[in-house]
């Protein structure tokens, strides 16, 4: 766990009030949460709880229904016009939304390029940096993802793992504010985790802000600043680690604790339970 | 009783007028395939006025034959002020034609990209437009590929038809030399012949695509 100095100023992401409903269903609440600089919040809860559905709206892959979402003040996705929201253009979501890297659960390599173009063409053609200079930097941000070696690899020639971390990478050469994880491990297989958490450890340690949507209770307790359980829409606990995992009485909250720990019970020897 | 010699000596004036039938074809399918695109992507859009152009569109020039499109062009531009070359309409006409059918082939293949990957590019700040041109599009070929090489070998074929307004290819000139040489067997067959090569080579060109996109995706 590193030590963060606590700032103070206004947060990177803050969302205030924020619903979301998919017709009549109802799947954010009333959602406030504040993430400052160089903080890392965990957001915990069951599926179907709405914590991706929380991710997605801060980066605006979802519109949100209610409510408000500041990007280092400003107003994502929609214009205040006496009182009423308006929509604006895609350019305009993409101009405050900038700052703002996403790794997705399921990668979204784009599979007719190699890591290092997936890496160097948004460069390119986002930002419009030379094509040298951008495959430079691409490939500095592999090696930084320990993965400088397969630069000339297509997805479909990479291990899950490998192709997370060059998800990060192309999101990170974008020099984002904040990245947002929306379950990056979920689809891996197990031996392959670790590789991606010890990526994401490092961006951490660095002082990358960070919003990480994830059932890797390990990570959470020990990288988080801030761990946020969200259950049924609502942000149900949330606090330090220590507040959330072991202090926090909210019933529902210790149930999804206690389900979390017995599906990790990898050994019953003579009367001692070894939990990870 | 089978001429060879009239083969040999017309022989160099039909590859030249395979020429144009390559051209005429090749730019019509190249013409069709931007109209194609964007008539896919206007169909599959939010806009309704979009996807009601696409369905008019697409059910206009695959429900009439290409012939009755290709006499309109040929008889009804003039009248209505619209001079250019019979070369020029015909062309436009074919490529009118295929863009309806390129623009059916690219919607399977649209269908079938992944919507993260899409959303992954709007992450990375590319634009609507450089969405659908360096992602979207390069995939739906690469699911596509197959029935679009089919479609190319169509429109060779299907361009002997602007011989019937007057525009110079292979298959009007084989018509013109048997008609002043009372011979159309012989040269009937080497204009057969001759479309057969050029759709060897676009059969053999799009195995080779196939081939090379198969190494993204080897593991």
């Amino acid at each position: 766990m590193t030590a963060h100095p606590v700032a103070n100023s206004r947060p990177i992401i803050d969302v205030r009030g924020v619903w979301k409903r998919f017709g009549a269903a109802e799947v954010l609440k009333g959602i406030d949460l504040a993430i400052r600089k160089s903080e890392v919040t965990c957001i915990i809860g069951p599926s179907g709880s709405g914590k991706s559905t929380l991710l997605r709206c801060i980066a605006f892959l979802e519109e949100y229904s209610e409510g408000e979402i500041y990007i280092e003040g400003e107003l994502l996705g929609f214009a205040l016009e006496n009182g009423k929201r308006r929509r604006v253009s895609d350019a305009e979501v993409a101009r405050v939304r900038r700052n703002v890297g996403f790794v997705f659960q399921q990668f979204n390599l784009w599979p007719h390029m190699t890591a290092l173009e997936n890496v160097a063409m948004p460069l390119k053609l986002a930002r419009g940096i030379a094509r040298e200079d951008a495959a430079k930097r691409a490939r500095a941000m592999l090696e930084k993802v320990g993965l400088g070696h397969r630069a000339e690899a297509y997805p479909s020639q990479l291990s899950g793992g490998q192709q997370q971390r060059v998800g990060i990478a192309r999101a990170l050469a974008m020099e984002p504010h904040i990245m947002l994880f929306d379950e990056p491990t979920s689809a891996l297989d197990p031996e392959l985790v670790g590789e991606v958490l010890q990526v994401m450890r490092d961006l951490a340690a660095e002082g990358m802000t960070m919003a990480v949507v994830t059932h890797e209770m390990g990570f959470a307790a020990q990288v988080a600043d801030t761990v946020v359980f969200i259950d049924r829409g609502v942000i149900a606990a949330s606090g330090s680690p220590d507040e959330v995992f072991r202090k926090d009485e909210n019933p529902r909250l210790r149930q999804f604790l206690q389900n979390y720990f017995e599906r990790n019970v990898f050994w019953q020897g003579s009367g001692d339970v070894a939990v990870p | 009783m089978f001429d060879f010699n009239l083969i040999i000596k017309s022989l160099p004036m039909l590859l030249q007028a395979s020429v144009w039938t390559v051209i005429y074809s090749l730019s019509s399918v190249a013409i069709g395939f931007c109209i194609g695109t964007l008539m896919c992507a206007a169909g599959l859009s939010a806009s309704r006025l979009g996807r009601g152009v696409a369905a008019f569109y697409v059910s206009f020039f695959r429900g009439v034959p290409l012939l009755v499109q290709l006499l309109i062009s040929y008889y009804c531009l003039p009248l209505i002020g619209v001079n250019v070359p019979s070369s020029v309409a015909a062309v436009g006409t074919l490529a009118l034609c295929t863009g309806a059918y390129i623009a059916e082939i690219l919607r399977g293949g649209f269908l079938g990209i992944p919507h993260g990957l899409v959303e992954a590019a709007r992450m990375v700040g590319l634009s609507r437009a450089q969405i659908l041109t360096r992602i979207e599009v390069p995939l739906a070929v690469r699911f596509t590929l197959p029935s679009l090489v089919n479609e190319t070998t169509m429109m060779v074929k299907a361009s002997s038809l602007i011989s019937v307004v007057g525009v110079l290819e292979l298959t009007r000139l084989a018509q013109n030399i048997a008609t002043s040489t009372f011979q159309p067997l012989e040269i009937y067959l080497t204009a057969g012949a001759i479309y057969f090569v050029i759709n060897g080579v676009i059969t053999l060109a799009g195995r080779f695509a196939e081939s090379r996109f198969r190494l993204e995706t080897a593991r």
